[in-house]
């Protein structure tokens, strides 16, 4: 795996949403949404069910188009109208549901879309490619000629993030790439995370765990209801970024540990 | 990160460094592995190899011409054709799609040769190459209106069963045949034509020479990037097992005529879509949006574009094959392309192996498939049985293979394969 920084040097925009809204029919999924990642950071993407967060991925990832708003990527106004212009300009996705082509074997999956020599495919090479790739992500997989159907989800998982970096991205997103993973694999994700963010590639991170999330994001940026809601840093306390996700500091959350606060002093 | 339990101790293959998988090594263990596959329900070229030695034994019992070698190259000449069509239907049946006009397409085609070539005395190659592009151009029409309007495959081609026919029956005109002179290239091809002994016997050897090629050029390949290569046990004992029964059966078709150049073509058709299905990237990518369109679609493959080729594709493989059939019968009719044509060549692919919900076949599958298909007919006919018969039964056999391929992929989905 070689993560070149061919792009901007660290603290540098990647990419500036200004004013990003999408409707659905009569729903609006997103509205006005602001949101930068820089050079060498990771962004942590936060919220609710619903609140928008993998349709923010889908419209930078271009599977859908917004209904407003601009994209500015490397400085310049994009329009990102199909995955594989997303994919060339460098932006990698990795989808919640991997997206992944159960007949084909994992090779195949790997470099769908970029094979190595169109006209006569390299085989060996992208074998080759694909064992070096797994094992720099410590991947368990038993053979990588086997379809994609016979391995567990773990292991979907690490295929289809080990496909996102085939093309070294400048931004690359994950929506909740540690949700199907045990915990070795959850460590390693978070590990290639920061080392992806140390080459100076920017990451954004979707994520309902709050234990990783601030384990290696730089910023948090809470959506809430398709709007922006606040930033956060790692340092936010836990509380904080609940009522930021819920959108009160009454919520069914903190009502649960009070309640488990009570019960606890009852014992007593 | 790679000081992991993962980090494969040294001097161990790429491929090799996990432990707790089984690699089936030599020719035992290539058997197993083939024991394995069909038990999950990959049944690969079984239910063909099964069919023919049913066929056979059931037909050349009932009338014994039936394994003549000269009836089998009759069966090989009428094959070429509806292995054309069957050629294209693997091109949509891969991405899930459906062709029902490849019939009226064929019929379509020799009523343009006849006009173009017998009644308006244009020279042949050009008669053809109009006949290729008609094909390609409806192949655009469905293509079109699959991406476009969303219009389901079957619907659309459907209304071009119909449409195609309309057109074939105008442009023949009242008279409604025309006859191509016997003596004419084209017919002496679809009649006639026949290799020389030395060719074919060369061709029959010529596989098994390159699977042990090839397969000594990969492990080379393979061992010099550090993985684990197939033992040339296994490799050597296919091709010998194919070079002998390639050699046995041009022996015995040398015994009656020999082997047609029709079929030759259609061979060699079949191996360049093999090639291109399996070694190019367009293949990969039938594959793919086959499988799964929308991942394919996220991994930047264009999906309309695919499947605008394999409509092409298949509309002008109907086309060549409206040609083949035109030779064989040295007339463009009415009747061209009506009947069992359109049942028959789908029937073929999904006998020879290609699924009917998308993404898993071969090219093979039209060639293995075609040969069932028209034994069956063949067989029939030698029977001298009514063609109503022959269309219950054709029917019957579709069927059947529809099943098949239905409850191998169930069993391949409860076994983790896709």
């Amino acid at each position: 795996m070689t993560l070149e920084a061919t792009g901007p040097g660290d603290g540098e925009p990647i990419l500036r949403l200004r004013g990003i809204g999408k409707q659905f029919g009569a729903v609006t999924a997103l509205e006005d949404i602001e949101l930068d990642v820089h050079a060498g950071e990771v962004v942590a993407l936060v919220g609710d069910n619903g609140a928008g967060k993998s349709t923010l991925v889908k419209v930078l990832a271009g599977v859908h188009q917004p209904t407003s708003g601009t994209i500015e990527y490397l400085g310049r106004q994009v329009t990102l109208d199909t995955p594989g212009k997303a994919l060339e300009m460098g932006i990698a996705t990795v989808f919640q549901d991997l997206a992944l082509c159960e007949n084909l074997d994992v090779v195949a999956n790997l470099f769908l879309g970029h094979e190595i020599s169109p006209w006569r495919m390299d085989e060996v090479q992208m074998e080759v490619r694909a064992w070096t790739l797994l094992q720099e992500l410590a991947a368990r997989i038993p053979s990588v000629r086997e379809p994609i159907a016979s391995l567990s989800g773990g292991q979907r998982q690490t295929v289809a993030i080990a496909r996102s970096l085939l093309l070294d991205p400048h931004i690359i997103m994950l929506d909740e790439p540690t949700a199907a993973l045990g915990v070795a694999q959850t460590a390693e994700v978070l590990n290639l995370i920061e080392r992806v963010r140390d080459r100076g590639h920017g990451v954004i991170l979707i994520s309902h765990n709050m234990e990783d999330v601030r384990a290696v994001a730089d910023r948090i940026v809470v959506l809430r209801l398709g709007k922006n809601n606040g930033v956060y840093t790692a340092d936010t306390s836990h509380q904080e970024l609940v009522s930021a996700i819920t959108g009160a500091s009454e919520n069914s959350v903190s009502r649960r540990a009070a309640r488990k606060l009570e019960e606890v002093g009852e014992d007593k | 990160m790679t000081q992991d339990t993962q980090k494969s101790a040294p001097g161990l293959q790429l491929d090799r460094a996990d432990t707790r998988v089984r690699h089936d090594a030599g020719l035992s263990g290539a058997l197993r592995g083939f024991v394995d596959q069909v038990r999950s329900g990959d049944l690969g070229m079984l239910p063909v190899v099964i069919g023919l030695l049913f066929i056979s034994t059931v037909f050349s019992a009932l009338n014994p011409v039936f394994l003549a070698p000269n009836n089998l190259v009759n069966l090989l000449f009428d094959a070429a054709a509806v292995g054309l069509i069957a050629l294209g239907v693997v091109c949509v049946l891969l991405l899930g799609e459906i062709d029902l006009s490849i019939g009226s397409m064929s019929g379509l085609a020799s009523a343009i040769t006849g006009v173009l070539w017998v009644n308006s005395g244009l020279p042949l190659p050009i008669a053809i190459l109009a006949v290729l592009l008609t094909g390609a151009l409806v192949g655009l029409v469905y293509g079109y209106l699959r991406n476009q309007f969303e219009m389901p495959s079957f619907v659309a081609t459907l209304a071009g069963l119909l449409a195609l026919l309309g057109l074939q029956l105008y442009i023949l005109g009242p008279t409604g045949s025309i006859n191509m002179p016997f003596t004419s290239p084209l017919v002496r091809f679809g009649q006639i034509l026949i290799m020389p002994a030395w060719l074919s016997y060369l061709l029959a050897i010529a596989p098994g020479a390159l699977l042990v090629y090839g397969g000594m050029r990969r492990n080379q390949q393979r061992s010099a990037a550090n993985l684990s290569s197939q033992g040339m046990s296994v490799v050597i004992t296919k091709a010998i097992f194919l070079t002998v029964a390639l050699v046995f059966a041009v022996y015995y078709l040398e015994q009656g005529r020999g082997v047609p150049w029709m079929f030759g073509v259609f061979v060699l058709l079949v191996l360049i879509l093999n090639y291109a299905l399996t070694r190019t990237k367009w293949g990969r990518s039938m594959f793919a949006v086959g499988g799964n369109a929308e991942a394919a679609r996220r991994s930047g493959i264009n999906v309309k574009r695919i499947r605008l080729t394999a409509f092409v594709a298949c509309s002008t493989f109907a086309a060549l094959g409206g040609v083949f059939a035109a030779a064989r019968l040295a007339s463009a009719s009415q009747q061209a392309g009506t009947g069992d044509v359109n049942l028959n060549a789908i029937a073929a692919a999904v006998i020879g192996g290609t699924s009917l919900f998308g993404g898993r076949g071969s090219a093979w599958s039209a060639l293995l498939g075609v040969l069932v298909i028209m034994a069956i007919s063949n067989g029939l006919t030698l029977l001298n049985l009514s063609s109503s018969l022959r269309y219950m039964i054709t029917g019957g056999v579709l069927a059947i293979a529809v099943i098949v391929d239905s409850l191998a992929r169930r069993s391949r989905a409860s076994h983790g394969r896709a």
